[in-house]
């Protein structure tokens, strides 16, 4: 049992970069959704086939092999240097989940009833009013719930950024294997029981979610 | 490091990394198999009668379904030699069917209860009023209005786990991705051994993805039209 008391400390030098990719990552993967949901509905054509052609691309692929691309490929093919893999390792994340969350974006303003829309419109409403005042403050609370399920999945993505080299938990945990192979299975399970202690506030919040995402919202 | 892209390289990669493709497959079927069959052993476990027992392996599955499974084959491929009593040493590929078919199994559980949640009540009391023994109810009854909605969901799954096997090469087994490192290792170029492993996965999951949206569609409509026909 010392082992526990010594991986432990280890492990938790990595607690930090695996909490600054979560949150980086979420914040710009919302904001990706966003733009993305709504260019998808725009009156647009280029708009819409260029989201859609986004969206395809990123779910087409693994989120590994993207990350890996944005590593190896962006400083080549388009002289972009990140400046650090930390960013590399935000921004696949964030593009990847993006993607499938402004379907979630697109879904959750669809389904809000046509009623919705008509009494705006009834009201003399631009289309840019409708969608803040009317659709959105409906569409929002609709997404909460898979928009929680998806940040526990982009905490189980983080583990990923270990492989471009940042030391997260899990880079760390590897470290600590290669000299004491013994320990091995007690180093990965303290691990495994770390990311289950980070998602369960975010397990509870999704089901605080639920009940409360289907309070006021006229859908069909 | 090559800095600029070459065609020369990404002629010369295309067939060393397509050699990959059948492994890919072979796993994403194999893996996805386990996941089918295991996630019916949780379906029972969670109904198991003891409240406790079943409260147990509910919080199981939440563990193997909120940790990342990258971890997961980690502890299997490194640490499981070292487990107590039932440790041995596992090859890759055991691991990657185990590791990740475990870890979707819970995901393909939900699917199953899901679909059985969505018969309607008054079938299961039809069944009972009709005297149905279980095997009859299940068979006749439940099953052939539960499986179809699950059809699309499940697709969907396959889909899903064959865009995670690649984390299967972090512990050595042969897929598209390994090869692209390899191929990179020895020539010195990730740039477009990776890209042809984002294009192979692009052109193999599009149209399957393509083929359970129409699927998707079409049963929607059928359902549609049942709730139609019944409402008049």
């Amino acid at each position: 049992m010392d082992n526990i008391t010594e991986i432990i400390p280890i492990l938790l030098k990595g607690l930090k970069i695996t909490i600054i990719v979560l949150i980086g990552s979420a914040i710009l993967s919302y904001l990706i959704a966003f733009i993305s949901g709504l260019c998808s509905l725009s009156n647009n054509v280029i708009l819409r086939k260029f989201t859609g052609f986004y969206i395809e691309i990123f779910r087409g692929t693994s989120l590994i092999v993207q990350l890996f691309w944005l590593y190896y490929a962006l400083p080549i093919l388009f002289k972009i240097d990140l400046g650090s893999d930390l960013l590399a390792g935000i921004i696949a994340i964030a593009l990847n989940y993006g993607a499938y969350m402004s379907e979630v974006v697109r879904g959750s303003i669809l389904s809000v009833s046509k009623g919705q829309t008509e009494a705006g419109i009834a009201l003399n409403m631009t289309r840019a009013q409708r969608m803040r005042l009317i659709i959105l403050p409906q569409a929002v609370r609709m997404m909460l719930p898979e928009f929680g399920n998806y940040l526990i999945q982009m905490l189980k993505a983080t583990s990923l950024v270990s492989l471009i080299g940042l030391s997260d938990m899990l880079y760390y945990g590897n470290l600590y294997r290669s000299t004491h192979i013994a320990q091995a299975s007690t180093v990965y399970l303290l691990i495994l029981i770390a990311y289950f202690i980070l998602a369960l506030p975010l397990i509870w919040l999704v089901r605080k979610m639920e009940s409360f995402s289907k309070k006021g919202v006229a859908s069909e | 490091m090559n800095s600029e892209w070459s065609w020369e390289i990404f002629s010369d990669a295309f067939p060393f990394i397509v050699k990959g493709v059948g492994v890919t497959f072979g796993l994403t079927v194999a893996s996805f198999l386990f996941a089918l069959i295991f996630g019916f052993v949780w379906l029972f476990l969670r109904r198991f009668p003891f409240k406790t027992i079943s409260w147990v392996f509910t919080w199981i599955m939440e563990f193997i379904r909120s940790t990342p499974p990258l971890v997961q084959l980690f502890f299997l491929y490194f640490g499981w030699p070292s487990v107590p009593y039932v440790g041995a040493t596992l090859s890759p590929i055991t691991c990657a069917i185990v590791g990740l078919g475990l870890h979707f199994s819970t995901y393909i559980s939900e699917v199953y209860r899901s679909g059985i949640d969505s018969v309607d009540n008054g079938q299961w009391e039809a069944a009972r009023a009709l005297n149905f023994s279980t095997p009859q109810k299940w068979t006749k009854i439940i099953l052939p209005q539960a499986l179809p909605p699950m059809v699309p969901m499940l697709g969907n799954y396959l889909i899903i786990m064959f865009k995670e096997i690649p984390l299967a090469a972090t512990i050595g087994t042969v897929g598209m991705l390994r090869l692209a490192q390899d191929y990179g290792d020895q020539h010195w170029a990730y740039l477009e051994p990776l890209t042809i492993v984002a294009l192979l996965f692009l052109v193999l999951s599009y149209p399957s993805s393509l083929l359970i949206r129409w699927l998707e569609k079409k049963l929607n409509h059928k359902f549609d039209k049942k709730h139609a026909s019944a409402s008049l």
